[in-house]
């Protein structure tokens, strides 16, 4: 234990690097796939089968996969990037498949219904959008986006099978470095429990502080 | 396709049929422009060049390669087999009367899904050996996946069985079964088809998780690709045919999946009362006739 705190440096590097790669990763994911999901339900054919055709490729490869093809494969087709940036924008590219679908399932929840009525009612598309289809819509996309963060933040930790030092890839070196494997690993474990109940949390709160108050 | 989405929209009009229709050429213009790029980047670098890709005509690439597929669908089955009925176990404890059980359940069921996968294959890899237990490459894979995947059974199961209605359990009771006999041909029967769309998705995310065999050298469908790129000095094209061939076997799983999830309401709807069945459908329907990626019950 004592040797852990001695090197805790090290160790906050490594749940800084995390929290980095999280933050980041979920920015630009959540980005890109609003922007898919635009184009999944947009009426131009093009657009809706480009979107389709990302979710299905991105969403049945495994993340390890998308990992060693941009740290292993791009270098030989002369794009080499520094490693944090190359394993952070696989990670994006890849949740952005399932935040699309998380932001469709949101969309699709509210009753069709309420949308004929709207239009009814003359309501113009955008109208609908800001007034009936978004704000019912973003509620129920709480906890699904939630799960897919959690999610993100646990798979940042396959960055360090492609050779980045965040908290995983940190705990191992600790591990083989100064041979005490099970230490390191109760902490690390502590760390990602904290950070999941804390995700967990933040989502539960967020979803009550949007719920309809009757 | 979908639905709901096209009702957000109004019949288009002349003026936008003819703003699709612009949009249409100009996105479609768009992705030729980007694919030649793509192909521009990988002929100059030579990735286009048959000799590149010829070994995968080749029968004993193409038995290595099968032999990674086959590891893959191992480790899955044999992952599946051990973690679903753990997991029911682990759903059942968490919803016992027993505050101890419960309890436990609970901290089994945060932890184990707060780990990172590859935490828990490095704990296998370098903290049992020293506790003195070491187990084969295959288990130490194996075992991690289900460790991991029965904490998340046990909740989407879990989710199930709370979503059956209190009635069904009260009136077992009131007919005289046992809280097992009633869990076991009343309620699980129920949770269980509600819940299959999530246990699909999560069979398909214990199958992409067995491409972490790549870190502790189990040859599967991932490490294999390694193994062949590394050797052939055609790493891109190796990992690509891997990522085709993981596409394959998920996409024919959910398809299979889906397949089932319909044969199994038929037969409800022969044997029951209608009303169940809409509400099964209900079900099915809720996951868009695809595997939900992410079920709602797992934060």
């Amino acid at each position: 234990m004592s040797t852990i705190f001695a090197h805790g440096g090290q160790l906050a590097h490594g749940v800084l690097l995390t929290m980095l790669m999280t933050v980041l990763g979920f920015g630009c994911a959540l980005v890109a796939g609003v922007v898919l999901a635009v184009f999944h339900i947009s009426p131009v054919p093009p657009l809706h089968r480009l979107a389709v055709g990302y979710v299905a490729v991105f969403r049945n490869i495994p993340l390890l996969v998308w990992l060693v093809l941009f740290v292993f494969g791009l270098p030989e087709i002369g794009l080499l990037y520094p490693l944090f940036g190359t394993v952070t924008a696989a990670m994006a590219l890849y949740w952005a498949a399932f935040i699309c679908e998380a932001v469709r399932s949101g969309i699709r929840t509210v009753p069709p219904g309420q949308i004929e009525a709207a239009r009814a009612l003359g309501f113009g598309f955008s109208q609908l959008l800001r007034h009936l289809v978004l704000p019912q819509a973003v509620r129920s996309m709480v906890q699904p986006l939630g799960t897919v963060f959690i999610a993100l933040t646990l798979n940042t930790s396959l960055a360090a099978a492609v050779g980045v030092r965040e908290l995983t890839g940190e705990t191992q070196f600790f591990t083989i470095t100064y041979d005490i494997p099970i230490p390191a690993f109760a902490v690390t474990t502590a760390i990602y429990v904290l950070i999941t109940l804390a995700g967990g949390l933040l989502t539960g709160r967020l979803e009550r502080k949007l719920a309809f108050k009757r | 396709m979908n639905t709901g989405a096209s009702t957000l929209f109004d019949l288009p009009g002349p003026a936008g049929r003819r703003r699709i229709r612009i949009a249409t050429v100009v996105s479609l213009l768009l992705i030729v422009v980007a694919v030649v790029a793509v192909v521009r980047r990988l002929t100059t670098h030579g990735m286009l060049a048959a000799d590149e890709w010829r070994v995968f005509t080749q029968w004993p690439t193409i038995r290595f390669l099968l032999g990674g597929v086959w590891a893959t669908v191992l480790v899955t089955v044999v992952a599946m087999a051990i973690a679903l009925p753990a997991g029911a176990l682990v759903a059942l404890v968490r919803l016992s009367r027993a505050r101890v059980a419960r309890a436990l359940g609970r901290a089994y069921v945060e932890v184990f899904r707060a780990i990172p996968l590859l935490l828990l294959l490095y704990m296998f890899l370098f903290g049992l050996p020293r506790l003195g237990l070491t187990f084969p490459v295959f288990w130490q894979l194996t075992l991690a996946i289900v460790l991991n995947n029965a904490a998340v059974f046990a909740e989407i199961l879990r989710a199930g069985i709370l979503a059956v209605e209190r009635g069904q359990s009260e009136a077992a009771s009131s007919l005289g079964m046992t809280y097992w006999q009633a869990m076991w041909l009343v309620v699980i029967p129920q949770a269980v088809r509600k819940v299959v769309p999530a246990l699909v998705g999560q069979s398909v995310r214990l199958l992409k998780d067995s491409s972490l065999g790549y870190v502790v050298s189990y040859l599967e469908l991932l490490h294999q690709s390694q193994v062949l790129g590394e050797y052939y000095h055609t790493v891109l094209p190796t990992y690509l045919v891997a990522a085709v061939v993981y596409i394959a076997i998920n996409i024919t799983l959910s398809r299979f999946a889906h397949l089932l999830e319909n044969r199994g309401l038929r037969g409800v709807r022969r044997r029951r009362h209608p009303e169940s069945t809409a509400l099964a459908e209900n079900a099915a329907i809720g996951s868009g006739g695809r595997a939900p990626l992410i079920d709602d019950s797992t934060v």
